[in-house]
Order: C-alpha cells, then structure tokens, then sequence
C-alpha cells in the first residue's frame, strides 16, 4: 500500500502497515519536559506509582519559558525538576541553553524517522527533519516517563506543494502564514500537514523550522518535510539508504492537495488577534508601532538575526521605538557574536536578551500595555500574550519585523 | 463500561471551546471541585448547577477545541457528566478526556435530532436509544477502553504497577 511521510514513519515504528484512522501504540524515541510542566508531569509520575523512568537517555528536561526568573515562584519549577532528574538519573538537562524546540533538534537529540512528544504545544517543530513530534498533555507525560508508549490514532495527510522561487522580501514565516490563512485555524485538526515541491527543496533546514512549527497554528497534529542532504547534514548523520526511505510514495492518497507558486507570496501578517487573521503587509502599512520583537523557536535562529542584521546595518532603528533580540539558543548566539550579527543589531538600537522563550510567553522583559502595537516574529497572537489583552500583535517574518523597526511603522522590506 | 445507562440530555452547539468549558481566570483555582461552579459560565452560567451526576452532554463539531487545559475534561468528568456525544472532538480534549475517564462518543446524527431535557439510553460500544430511534455507535479501541474502565491514565497506571 502506497503512503504518505507521516504513514511511513509511523509503521516503521510499530513495524506494521497502517492507515489513516488505525490506533497504534508507539514506542517513543525521544520525550520533552519544558520548565513550565515539570512540577504538573512529575506529580502525576508520583501518582501514577512508578518507581523509575523507561529510559533516562531519552528523556530531555529543558528550562526555557521562566529563563531567567522573573516571579518568586518561578524558581521552584527548576528546583522540582532538578531533584526529579537527579533522582532518576536523568542527564540531558538543559538549564541554560536555550528555547527547548529549538535544542531537541539543535543539540542532537530528534533525527529523521523519529517520534517525539513534548508538554508543549510547539513540539511540532521537529517535523522539519522529518520526525514525527506533537503536543500532549502532563498526565500523558507522566505515562511515557514510565512506559516509553504513547497510543496514536494515524493521522490523514494534506499536502501542501509549492514550487518556484521566492520574491527576495519574502520568507518561509510569510509562506506558513499564508497557508494558515487559507486553512484556518481549524483547518487541519487531526491531521499531518506534508510540504513538498522545489521551493522547500531550497529552504534550509532553519526555514523548514519556521514552517514546522506553525502547523499547530492550523490546528494540525504535525508538520512534516521528508529528509534531504541538507537534513542529513545539520542532524550530523549519513544520507543513507535508510534516511533516502523517508519520502512519501509516488501514489500516496491525500485528503487534500494545495498547490501555490512561489513568486505568488508577499509579505503578509497575522493581524490582531487569531493566527489565520492574514493580510498583506501592504494592506496594513503604515500602522504606527511601540515595539519589535525578533525571537522565538519560530524564527530566533542565525538565518533570521542575519537577515534582521542585513536590513539595519549602519543605520538605527525609529525613536521612541524599542526593538527586542532574543537568539532561540546559546549556540546561535554565540555563532551571531562571533559574526557580527549582535553588533550590528546591537549597533543599530536593539536590545539583545538572553536565549529562551522571554516576550513570546509573555515572560521576560518587554511586556507592553493597552494600545500599545508590537510587530513579533513569534508563533501566536492571542490576546494578553505579550501583556494586556488591548495589546496589538502582529505576527510577521524577520524582514518585515526589522524594516518595521526601522521606520516605526509596519512596512515590508523594499 | 459496557452496561447500559440512562441519562438527561444538556444540549451544546459547534465549536464548544476549552475557554468556555473552563475559563483562564479559573484554572488555578486550589481543587477541580473549587472550578466546578464556573464550567460553561461564558455561554450558560446557570448550567453547571443544573447539571446532576449521570447526565449527558450532546454536542456538535470540534468539542474541546482550543487550549490543551487538562482541567477542561477534570471539570466536566467532576460535574459527574456520563458522556459527551458529540460529532467531532478537538484532538488534545480528545486524548486529556480519556485520561481522565471521562466517555467522548461519536455520533454525526444524535445532536440534530434532541431536546434538551429529554433521556437517551446508552449503550457504550453499540448504540444510543433516543425517542424510539436506534443510533448505532462505534466501541472505542480496547486500549483506550482499559484507561477508561480504570477510571482515567494516573489509575490505568496504578494498575499497571501494581497498586
């Protein structure tokens, strides 16, 4: 039977044929516990009665959403998890290292093929080296911590093709924007989203990234691309036969196809305050605005502080506007000091803050208020996210949020 | 789980999010029971204290769509809610309801044909008996059934480990 990317890693791991609609149970390659779920995950391990974990090498505990501390009770979530892995012998602990979608893939854990579950709902990141990884809740956690199994239903695919190449003011954030426009946030509730066809062929890995992540956006349980040379390579693993496997077949069967050309999209936005509320930059243009945010596992990594960078060299983003720098992890903040990214933003008026999650959940600095307006590169615009809930958010790839910066009001890059 | 019951009908529409069946400003309120009273109060507030144990709730698309709020099932499974027959669920209610015992049936039908007030027989795993009218439902997979007979994942587990 033919099969779509999502149906082949699935029966991979359960070793059988499986179709949309079959529950299988998984084993889990790889679980993820962020700082804000711990304590929850760890009662309900207690409850539960078990006595150890499954497999402490495929554990990841990551601190990232309350990084640094910025409430009295914060610091707690860390203590809990700290005497949690200590006592299981839990050694991939992250304390200080960065956003926890950004590390599952960045520091080696999720490869090809792989089936991941995290306690956040972005955990669908991992798709963009062709894993399967979603979201679940703590009580679910709780079960993997002590089993390593987790029950799926086998999702249907929609495929998503686009081919051509992209204008130069437009990214990959503006094309999954897009997409969810069309699909709605509803639109693809329980199933995989599969991207395919020569434009994601040409994305880097960190693109694909962008993309993955926002297929939770649409209500979809994943987003997958199928392996490449450029997977292989950023995972430090061989193109192999085995990983060549990872592509759907020819005559897979799909509940829907879209098809988009590339030269098509422009920059667009997600306007105030649903996700798949997606107009055209230049519909919007011209918005006063108090602040920029560049962050996020969305678009916080080198590919997107560079194109920030190339926009506001020499020059100084607009009075009275403050713009906020937040490398999704150590690694590309170090890669953007060493390059020069970090002076020239730095240069340029912006503040550059420690890696993780900071103004994206409404934590760390920046936090604004009543009809104030920020242009963010994040994932979600929801209301109250980055303060009160009369804050505008708008949701916009790294070139329209540094072009924006730069002239004080919503403007796509020229 | 396989016997039958009867149970008074609450009726709700499509798109029954998880902010309506529990509200942000409720969630971190001490105990499920303390977040009883506010279930459903932006569409219904005078509902959770109609509701008795045993009742049902029929509803339409995309039940529990929304936030992956584990206390959204809590409080309706602790409002003694039987069952939620709706015609489709949002997916993590969907998983979070079962691991919390609480029965999700699917049924495209049921809601366009009841009253509210009214009583259906259920039959979990084969039908629902409603105004003379048979609809046949379909049995959950015996995984999912084991979470639900223990009464939810943390008892499923406990009963794994022997406790």
């Amino acid at each position: 039977m033919a099969h779509t990317l999502i149906e082949k890693i699935i029966g991979n791991n359960v070793n059988k044929d499986v179709k949309p609609g079959n529950i299988v149970t998984v084993n889990v390659d790889w679980c993820m516990v962020d700082d804000i779920m711990a304590p929850f995950t760890i009662k309900k391990f207690e409850e539960m009665g078990f006595s150890k974990v499954w497999d402490p090498d495929k554990i990841v505990l990551i601190y990232d959403h309350f990084l640094p501390a910025t409430q009295t009770d914060d610091s707690r979530h860390f203590r809990e998890a700290d005497a949690f892995a200590d006592k299981y012998g839990i050694k991939n602990v992250h304390r200080t290292d960065g956003i926890c979608h950004q590390l599952m893939t960045e520091a080696g854990y999720v490869k090809p093929g792989d089936i991941a579950f995290g306690t956040d709902s972005h955990t669908v990141t991992y798709g963009c080296v062709g894993a399967f990884s979603t979201g679940i809740g703590y009580t679910e956690m709780a079960g993997i911590l002590g089993t390593g199994q987790l029950w799926i239903k086998v999702p249907e695919t929609i495929r998503v093709n686009i081919n051509g190449k992209l204008p130069d003011n437009v990214t990959s954030k503006d094309v999954i924007l897009r997409i969810i426009g069309d699909l709605t946030a509803s639109g693809a509730t329980y199933m995989a989203l599969e991207f395919s066809g020569d434009t994601i062929d040409a994305m880097s890995v960190s693109s694909r990234m962008t993309m993955a992540n926002m297929a939770v956006e649409a209500g979809a349980k994943c987003g997958v691309f199928a392996p490449d040379e450029k997977t292989c390579e950023y995972c430090g693993i061989a193109y192999d036969d085995k990983v060549k496997s990872l592509r759907p077949d020819p005559d897979a069967v799909y509940a829907k196809v879209m098809e988009y050309k590339a030269e098509e999209f422009v920059p667009v936005t997600a306007c105030p305050s649903l996700v798949d509320n997606i107009k055209p930059v230049s519909e919007v243009k011209g918005t006063k605005v108090d602040q920029v945010f560049l962050g996020s596992c969305t678009n916080g990594r080198l590919e997107d502080l560079q194109a920030a960078a190339e926009i506001l060299k020499g020059k100084h983003i607009a009075p009275y506007l403050k713009m906020i720098v937040t490398p999704a992890s150590r690694k590309i903040y170090l890669e953007a000091l060493k390059d020069g990214t970090l002076d020239i933003l730095s240069d340029a008026g912006a503040i550059i803050t420690t890696p993780g999650c900071g103004l994206c959940c409404g934590r760390g600095g920046g936090i604004l208020s009543d009809g104030e307006t920020v242009v963010a590169t994040n994932n979600r615009n929801f209301l109250g996210r980055m303060g009160t809930s009369k804050v505008n958010i708008y949701l916009a790839s790294p070139k329209t949020a540094a072009a924006t910066a730069l002239k004080g009001e919503i403007t796509e890059m020229e | 789980m396989n016997q039958t019951f009867e149970a008074k009908i609450w009726v709700l529409g499509d798109d029954i999010d998880t902010d309506i069946i529990l509200p942000t400003e409720y969630l971190a309120l001490k105990t499920v029971d303390d977040m009883k009273p506010y279930a459903f109060s932006p569409l219904r507030p005078e509902l959770a204290g109609m509701i008795k144990p045993g009742d049902m709730i029929v509803a339409g698309k995309n039940f529990g769509c929304g936030s992956s709020r584990e206390q959204a099932p809590e409080v309706v499974k602790a409002l003694g809610i039987s069952c939620i027959v709706a015609k489709s669920y949002a997916r993590i209610f969907f998983r979070n309801a079962i691991n919390n015992g609480l029965l999700l049936i699917e049924n495209s039908e049921l809601h366009d044909a009841v009253t509210e007030g009214d009583t259906a027989k259920v039959t979990p795993g084969e039908q629902i008996e409603y105004n003379g009218k048979i609809y046949k439902i379909e049995s959950l997979p015996d995984n999912l059934m084991e979470i639900l007979d223990a009464g939810g994942l943390v008892n499923a587990m406990r009963k794994k480990n022997g406790l």
